[in-house]
């Protein structure tokens, strides 16, 4: 592989002058044959790059350091920076840093399900622990001077005598082109110098003074503006279009039509929205019902072909009798990304090749599924990671990613940005599915439960890109490409099912996943996936249990929580929020909530006060506090920005939203028709406490407030009204319809 | 061919004077800071001041704008010297993605030069206009308190110094 | 001239203050007492009192701004000064929690306190004695089983002589008739509901009809157009000048959701009723837009009276400013109102068949234009930015100019930009 146009690097374009790097190692060692060897159990993603200079580079300009996944907004690249710097033994800002790039990056698939920390943190820390020893190593060898006696201090090693060396001076040309250690020798906590302080995000500062910082800022010379028009519905059909006029529009340089692929590029960006507009309007369209009747969403669920998966069954004990049993069903509705910036591309077709700066999560992936689209050959195609607005799982990029690349072969050498309109955001983007839960569960005599059994009915929850027939713009190609039949994600991290299986010891447990294969709206990975839901249910389900048995929500569940971590988080959110039986004024209400993410990642407890309007239904969101084991915590400032936001996100879920759609068209088009929360609904204090866990390995915090924060919610709700609501959102109509008169 | 005040530089624009300024501003000027979020005025991502005034630039004909201060994040700061505002929000990493936040801290300025000393409510209320998704709510609240302070702290030692000067 | 207007003041004074006279001396107070315990009430009884309130509209008046529902506080701007919604909670102290259901019933169908005081016409008692006594006692157990709030109401701010009270006598001796209201036999049931909620508790009225200079409403122009909190409320009769006819399913969706294509989202004052609307039973909504259509709006379909006269010159300078309108309209207006052939539902309404554009009112459309729309609870609206801060008063008289000549066939609006300051200021207003 080389670089398609070493004229047009990111950097370049970015404004920062550094030269091109292309990672050797990944062009000795194709993905395919470092998974076909036996691997040895490396560490973290280096499993799958074992290489050492696929990770890092030291020579006479600096030290660069690699990493395969993309800043999302999560500030993930400055606690990668952080642990990198960590252990070579250098200041974060004698690292150059590269993210998520075909040409340079090693490959570490998508940048999802909270796996940066464990997949991409790990491996460069061993990584870096390695190449510092090795750096040592030189300078001991070349001194004569034992390694013990050597110290380092910002990329320069130094001997007792006084004699020192930079690392770009120890480094050789092919020191760093090893393999990988199983265990390197990492850094003491007691001796950390950055792991477990406040880094303020290296992105930051960029982004509030106006410098670009995003695919949208990319401004390639010669670049010209592209709009797509698209079917106004799903199962819409393109009966004709007279694009003469459009055409003639002034700046117009094209308009592409493929199938019912329609896009239109013009020398200004006004002038490709305006020529949109009247290509929309010079369109028509055969539209059809396809979708099933939104009033009864749920009983589509329910009475779709589903196939069944046990995913637990674990029978301790006898079952209950004479106890009483409890049952509920909750429901939650199709929900949106909702990304405040539309999704954007930039492509330039060059020579045989094409280059895609896209925000999307996996650069490698895209780089398949585009090749796949195009009929390229995968190695014709780079693409490279460039931030967008946030992302909060697989939205509109890798599409708006296949537009840039379908306008830019039509219009080859020229840069073609392309970005979505907000109506084609939000109708398009793939949703968070719609979902129904079952649980039931007897108590016995002492008020603990006995058995537990807990349905979950549920579309797929990853529909990504995959091969082409995944990016929706290759949908409406002349020669089409279908979309494949979803599969579920398995266990233990599950889709649908994630977090479907309580972390709490019952006696006997019985988890069951319905796995509907058929998508009549288009769905995909939202942050959570399933464990939205699941924890909104089995949290949800834990409070009507404890309230059935007389018994306190937190005592309740401590009752049936042997996990010691687990424990202490809850233990922690209830001292810190004050957690108490006394009766609070009228009308107000408190709520609990834990989960273990995907019952492998962060341990995030919420704890929630709120007030209910008696009248009008309307909740105020008083405070939250929470309480998080995320391991070994790099960056205790990302830590709690990550909670903090996920807490306000999943409130706003939780209370506000759900996509809204007649039997032909998604109808939520905009912020009116698809509400999110607001400053004015905010609650008063949102208090985030963390559990640090030195030489623990990393949890993945990105997701794992979602869930918690819904439960937590509905349980302080239901506190309050003395009602307990199971359908989601939890609107003021439903809260005053359960409230009564 | 129009003028447009421009971070109190004029600048010469041609082209259809119903063009909205967002795409005047990222397109001709090469400023990047107002983004395009919704093209609606529903979401604040583009917001930069008229006069004083904070304005959605994603609706903003040019041509009203003539005649008139229009004052961007870029005119707030550089990377080198940022304003109070923009120091707030470094000093509280108050951005996840940071989509929203030039348009935040602009509707933000907004407020400040109008009133340095901002009720919790009076932010709320005049925050409500922008949407974040990542949930950085707290702290932009949090960056707007502290660049109040300073914005008043700021004044009570310009005050200071005027009296050490008599 | 203000001598005589003085002169003309004190006759009224006068006379009025003559009636009051004979008019109090039937006006006992009633017992206080403790609000009776919620239990003693049939929960069906409160349960149609709650969908009463919302047809009533109560919540709107007698909540202020972020204020606890019904706790009142909330100005109403009347010509003669801001009279203050009181508290309608059963807190003892500073609500109704010592108002027994007959001072309830006298209040609402007679204006008159618990105390014997009259109340100010701005409570609309002149619709609610259409009421009948059921439906009064079941609205009285509504609001009496309400959580009570403690929540003293400010004192009115009206000058002499408006702010004495026994005036209110006399007004009532000119236009105060009491009495319940008399279904007509030779409609159906359904226009006979439609009419029953429309002149007594919904009291459209009181703001569709225009009032005279003491504040009656001019019934001989009943649903002629009105005023409220500085918008014109429009005629619902055959003087609308609606440019596309409404059905009464039309009527109907835009009750009850706040939004109906063609004619647009319900803004200003309207919205809170049909945020309330949308929480009622659908057949009492289905009544009232039937009523409309049948009996008041016979004949408006679709007007378009006094067409300009092609090829007239325009007054003064409305070329420039239409001019300078379109290009406004290009840039701020077009991308959503412009249809794309797609017609998302979120997007703004055509404007040809836009109501306000053709209103002989300019303020409400000057209203729209400042201060943006924000979507009713139940409609699928777009959310409209406002303007205030982008457009000066000129930039909008012109964008207007341009609207009301492109979008309708009515002549130029008198005094636009006056218009515009007065609707840019009464938005500002507390």
């Amino acid at each position: 592989m080389t670089a398609v146009n070493p004229t047009l690097s990111r950097r370049a374009l970015l404004g920062s002058g550094a030269a091109l790097v292309v990672s050797f190692s990944l062009l000795r060692s194709p993905v395919s044959t470092v998974l076909a060897q036996a691997p040895p159990r490396l560490p973290g993603s280096l499993r799958r790059s074992p290489k050492l200079d696929a990770w890092l580079r030291v020579d006479a300009n600096g030290i660069t350091v690699f990493t395969g996944k993309a800043e999302l907004g999560q500030g993930i690249k400055t606690a990668l920076l952080q642990v990198a710097a960590e252990e070579l033994g250098v200041e974060p800002s004698q690292i150059e840093f590269i993210t998520a790039d075909t040409a340079k990056t090693p490959n570490e698939g998508y940048t999802s399900g909270s796996q940066s920390m464990q997949d991409s943190a790990t491996a460069i820390r061993h990584a870096a622990a390695q190449a510092r020893e090795l750096l040592i190593a030189a300078a001991a060898q070349r001194w004569g001077v034992p390694a013990e006696q050597l110290t380092v201090k910002a990329g320069t090693i130094t001997a007792p005598d006084g004699r020192s060396a930079s690392y770009g001076e120890l480094a050789s040309a092919d020191m760093l082109n090893v393999e990988a250690q199983p265990q390197s020798k990492l850094t003491e906590p007691r001796a950390y110098r950055l792991i477990g302080k406040p880094l303020a995000r290296v992105d930051i500062p960029a982004k509030v003074t106006g410098a670009p910082a995003y695919v949208q800022d990319l401004r390639p010379p010669g670049m010209v503006h592209a709009r797509v028009v698209r079917p106004p519905s799903y199962a819409a059909r393109l009966r004709s279009v007279d694009s003469s006029a459009v055409e003639a529009m002034p700046g117009v340089l094209k308009v592409v039509r493929d199938g019912q692929f329609l896009a239109v590029v013009a020398d200004r960006e006004y002038q490709a929205v305006q020529a949109m507009t009247a290509l929309a309007k010079a369109s028509v369209w055969d539209e059809t019902k396809s979708l099933p009747d939104p009033a009864g969403i749920y009983d589509w669920v329910l009475k779709a072909s589903a196939k069944e998966y046990v995913i637990h069954d674990a029978r301790n004990g006898e079952a209950a009798t004479g106890g009483r049993t409890l049952e509920a069903v909750y429901h939650r509705p199709y929900q949106l990304h909702g990304s405040i910036g539309p999704s954007c591309a930039v492509a330039q077709a060059e020579g045989d090749g094409l280059t895609v700066w896209t925000h999307g999560q996996g650069v490698y992936p895209l780089r398949a599924a585009l090749a796949e689209m195009l009929h390229l050959s995968p190695d014709k195609v780079r693409c490279v990671h460039v931030e967008g607005s946030g992302c909060y799982g697989h939205n509109g990029a890798d599409d708006a990613a296949a537009d840039a690349a379908l306008i830019a072969m039509a219009l080859p050498g020229r840069p073609v940005r392309v970005q979505w309109m907000r109506d084609q955001e939000h109708a398009w983007e793939p949703f968070g599915a719609a979902m129904v839960t079952r649980a039931r569960a007897s108590l016995d005599g002492s008020g603990t439960v006995t058995d537990w059994h807990y349905e979950v009915w549920s579309n797929a929850h990853s529909t990504r890109p995959g091969g082409a027939g995944n990016l929706m713009p290759a949908w409406h190609l002349a020669t089409p490409f279908a979309q494949p039949a979803p599969e579920p994600i398995p266990q233990p991290t599950g889709g649908g099912d994630r977090n479907a299986i309580p972390l709490y010891q019952f006696a006997n447990t019985r988890v069951v996943h319905r796995f509907i294969a058929d998508m009549p709206l288009r769905v995909s990975a939202l942050r959570g996936l399933g464990a939205y839901m699941n924890v909104f249910s089995l949290e949800s389900f834990m409070d009507e249990l404890a309230r059935a048995a007389g018994a306190d929500p937190v005592e309740f569940r401590l009752r049936h929580l042997k996990d010691e971590r687990a424990r202490a988080v809850v233990q922690l959110a209830a001292e810190k929020f004050g957690w108490s039986a006394g009766r609070l004024a009228k009308g107000r209400g408190r709520g609990f909530a834990f989960a273990k993410y995907k019952n492998l990642a962060a341990y995030t407890a919420v704890a929630a006060e709120l007030e209910v309007e008696h009248e009008t239904g309307k909740i105020r969101l008083l405070r939250f506090v929470a309480a998080d084991d995320s391991g070994e915590i790099v960056n205790p400032d990302g830590v709690r920005n990550q909670i903090e936001g996920g807490i306000i996100q999943s409130a706003s879920w939780t209370l506000r939203e759900a996509v809204a759609f007649d039997e032909t068209r998604i109808t939520s088009r905009d912020w009116s028709t698809y509400p999110i929360l607001r400053f004015a609904e905010l609650p008063d204090h949102v208090d985030v406490h963390l559990i640090d866990r030195p030489g623990q390995p990393f949890l993945g915090t990105g997701e794992s407030a979602q869930g918690p924060t819904a439960a937590a919610i509905g349980n302080a709700v239901a506190d309050a009204v003395g009602a307990r609501i199971r359908e989601l959102p939890l609107t003021p109509r439903r809260v005053k319809a359960a409230i009564g008169i | 061919m129009l003028t447009l005040n421009v971070n109190g530089q004029p600048h010469q624009v041609d082209g259809d004077e119903a063009t909205p300024l967002l795409y005047v501003l990222r397109g001709d000027l090469g400023l990047n800071a107002a983004k395009f979020g919704c093209g609606l005025g529903q979401c604040g991502a583009c917001t930069v001041l008229l006069d004083d005034k904070p304005v959605l630039s994603c609706l903003t004909p040019i041509a009203v704008a003539k005649q008139r201060q229009i004052t961007t994040l870029e005119g707030l700061g550089g990377h080198d010297g940022p304003g109070p505002v923009q120091r707030a929000f470094i000093a509280e990493q108050a951005a996840q993605c940071g989509f929203c936040i030039a348009g935040m801290i602009m509707r933000a300025e907004a407020l400040l030069r109008r009133n340095s000393a901002p009720s919790e409510a009076e932010i709320r209320a005049h925050m409500t206009t922008n949407l974040c998704r990542c949930g950085t709510h707290m702290r932009i609240l949090a960056a707007v308190r502290r660049a109040a302070q300073m914005v008043r702290s700021a004044a009570t030692d310009a005050a200071h110094a005027q009296e050490a000067r008599r | 001239m203000r001598l005589k207007r003085a002169l003309l003041g004190l006759l009224v004074v006068v006379l009025l203050g003559a009636a009051a006279f004979f008019y109090l001396v039937r006006q006992p107070a009633l017992p206080a007492g403790q609000p009776p315990p919620p239990a003693s009430f049939d929960a069906t009884l409160i349960a149609r009192g709650a969908e009463l309130a919302m047809l009533g509209n109560c919540n709107t008046c007698h909540t202020k701004d972020n204020g606890r529902v019904y706790a009142g506080g909330r100005p109403l701007m009347t010509p003669f000064g801001a009279i203050y919604a009181t508290n309608i909670t059963p807190d003892v102290d500073t609500g109704i929690g010592s108002w027994s259901e007959a001072a309830f019933v006298r209040a609402m169908s007679r204006g008159v306190r618990r105390d014997g005081q009259h109340l100010y016409p701005a409570f609309p008692y002149d619709h609610f004695t259409r009421v009948s006594t059921d439906d009064l006692r079941a609205l009285y157990a509504f609001l009496i089983t309400r959580e009570p709030v403690q929540a003293q109401t400010p004192a009115n701010a009206l000058p002499f002589p408006w702010s004495w009270r026994a005036l209110i006598a006399g007004w009532k001796a000119l236009y105060f008739r009491p009495g319940e209201f008399k279904a007509d036999p030779t409609l159906s049931a359904e226009l006979n509901r439609g009419a029953y909620l429309v002149e007594g508790l919904a009291h459209c009225g009181a703001c569709h009809t225009p009032r005279n200079r003491l504040g009656a409403q001019q019934n001989d122009r009943y649903l002629g157009g009105g005023e409220i909190d500085g918008w014109h409320a429009p005629a619902l009769n055959s003087s609308s000048t609606a440019p596309v006819a409404w059905t009464r399913e039309q009527l109907f969706t835009y009750l009850r959701q706040g939004y109906v294509a063609p004619h647009g989202v319900a803004a200003g004052p309207m919205q809170a009723v049909a945020n309330n609307l949308s929480a009622v039973a659908e057949a009492d909504v289905k009544a009232i837009a039937a009523y409309i259509a049948a009996i008041v709006g016979r004949g408006t379909a679709g007007q378009q009276p006094n067409a300009p006269t092609p090829g007239a010159p325009a007054p003064g300078d409305q070329d420039q400013k239409s001019a300078e309108g379109a290009t406004i309209y290009a840039g701020a207006c077009a991308l959503c109102h412009e249809p794309t052939g797609q017609q998302f539902s979120a997007r703004g309404i055509e404007l040809t068949t836009s109501k306000l554009i053709t209103m002989p009112d300019a303020r409400n459309l000057a209203h729209v234009i400042l201060e943006g729309i924000k979507p009713p609870l139940a409609s699928p609206a777009a959310l409209m930015p406002g303007f205030g801060d982008v457009l000066t008063d000129h930039q909008v008289a012109a964008l207007m100019v341009y609207l009301r000549r492109s979008f309708s066939q009515q002549p130029a609006w008198p005094g636009l930009e006056d218009s515009v300051r007065q609707a840019r200021h009464s938005a500002t207003e507390p």
